[in-house]
């Protein structure tokens, strides 16, 4: 066993570290900000709303997410430059890079999964709770953020510790574009280094200490109401 | 007909009700002043439950008139065939002094007891939460559920959920309770010490409005007792006349079948 790499490439691993963990955090916080409106017009909304909903859905999990990065690299990202005035101004350089393709397809991927996910928890919250909360004086906003909301989370919080991990197992496709998340560095350790193994075990190790953190973090979430056995 | 409002805490005129083709109720009217204890008795689909959520529209009645201590209920029809508050404000203000306990209790499994009876007054009624909090440890005094305060609704039995469910909409303080059987979804040795808490309510001249199979506490308690059949008001009158001697052939076999 070779580890000698291992500390003149900390920083490099460190970087690719920070960019998993953007991809990450970015993509879970605010695809699930957004799958709440979108699982919700499916429980609530009018057949417009509903239908959209439901395509969106339908797309963003009947399709790999490496396809709808990709579509969204070569082919979006390839229409930009034949906008008139584009390749003029400073803002040329933000959109290329890769990162930001990134970004926007992991959030939009993440939202359309967990759309489905709070569908379902919206869904099973008794009828009677939200009655309750009617009859009491709520007003719709207050019915929504007091009752329906966090009664749906809590939940499914076991079923999104899985998607969270489930998210930060799918970040190395980041890495078919030019981005230099933990994958990256740790091939780009290999590639410079010609030593096989030892970055990859590396690399589990990492992964698996990461869905360590994000298994006991949510489960403190999940034992703040405690249940009946 | 027009009412005085003044001592009334809610009159109902000419109530029908239709889920589609069915009409469950054909025109029920109800007067509760201050302190009375009115009962709805029945068979199930008599629509005296329908009836109770619809002076809180939990509900959408399909005709007829709501006033709320003093105050009507403005509606417009809707492209349903119901009637829709016209303003939603003021359908939240009213329920606020409607204190509704349901058959199967309802309270918000993701709180705390203590959380739940706090939970309107501080966030509709916007009262301070530590003034909220001692008027619900009082009420849970009372209900005999203050040990209870810190525990989670699954791991509470039926009786004390309902109880605790009574605390909820007694700290809004509201004008008139409504009870849609809050017995029925119990265990029979738990039905009891439900009971006596909405006796107590009734002894203290709350008003209230009790929809129940409980014949003999209905008896008790009651200062009006309607008989609903099949959507239409078959018989009503002081608890003495209904339980004793009704004038409806139908009251008379329903009330003599239950006891």
């Amino acid at each position: 066993m070779h580890w000698g790499w291992l500390v003149p490439h900390l920083p490099l691993l460190f970087h690719g570290l920070q960019i998993t963990l953007l991809i990450l955090v970015f993509s879970v916080v605010v695809g699930f900000i957004l799958a709440v409106p979108i699982g919700l017009a499916q429980v609530t909304g009018g057949p417009v709303a509903r239908t959209i909903a439901k395509a969106y859905c339908s797309y963003m999990r009947g399709t790999p997410l490496l396809t709808q990065l990709w579509l969204l690299y070569y082919g979006v990202g390839s229409l930009f430059p034949m906008i008139p005035g584009m390749r003029e101004n400073f803002m040329w350089l933000i959109r290329l890079d890769a990162i930001y393709y990134v970004l926007f397809a992991f959030t939009l991927n993440f939202a359309g999964y967990e759309a489905e996910v709070m569908r379902g928890a919206f869904l099973s919250v008794p009828r009677g709770e939200l009655e309750a909360a009617r009859a009491i004086g709520m007003s719709s906003w207050k019915v929504l953020s007091r009752v329906w909301f966090p009664r749906a989370v809590l939940q499914v919080l076991p079923t999104l510790t899985g998607e969270v991990i489930g998210q930060l197992k799918s970040t190395p496709l980041a890495f078919t574009l030019p981005v230099m998340d933990l994958m990256g560095a740790t091939s780009k350790i290999r590639q410079d280094t010609y030593i096989i193994y030892e970055p990859l075990l590396f690399l589990a190790l990492v992964y698996m200490i990461l869905t360590f953190i994000i298994t006991r973090a949510f489960g403190y979430f999940e034992n703040m109401i405690p249940k009946r056995k | 007909m027009a009412k005085d409002t003044t001592q009334t805490a809610v009159i109902v005129e000419d109530l029908h009700k239709s889920f589609g083709p069915l009409e469950v109720l054909k025109g029920v009217s109800l007067t509760a002043r201050q302190g009375d204890v009115v009962s709805m008795i029945g068979s199930s689909g008599s629509g005296k439950s329908t009836f109770l959520r619809c002076i809180n529209f939990l509900e959408l009645p399909s005709r007829g008139r709501i006033v709320v201590t003093g105050e009507e209920i403005s509606l417009k029809p809707g492209t349903d065939g119901n009637l829709h508050p016209a303003d939603k404000r003021q359908v939240e203000r009213v329920r606020t002094k409607l204190g509704m306990v349901f058959q199967s209790f309802n309270l918000w499994q993701h709180m705390s007891v203590l959380q739940n009876v706090i939970e309107a007054p501080v966030h509709v009624l916007r009262l301070p939460k530590k003034e909220a909090i001692e008027r619900a440890e009082a009420l849970l005094n009372k209900v005999g559920l203050y040990e209870k305060r810190d525990q989670y609704p699954a791991f509470l039995s039926g009786g004390q959920q309902q109880r605790a469910a009574i605390a909820r909409a007694l700290c809004m303080e509201p004008k008139v309770m409504l009870f849609d059987e809050p017995t029925s979804a119990l265990d029979p040795e738990l039905v009891g010490e439900v009971l006596k808490v909405i006796r107590d309510l009734a002894d203290e001249g709350r008003t209230m409005i009790l929809v129940t199979h409980e014949m003999k506490f209905a008896r008790d308690v009651s200062s009006h007792v309607m008989y609903l059949h099949k959507g239409i008001v078959e018989e009503e009158g002081p608890p003495k006349q209904v339980f004793g001697a009704p004038n409806s052939e139908r009251c008379k076999q329903f009330v003599s079948s239950i006891h």
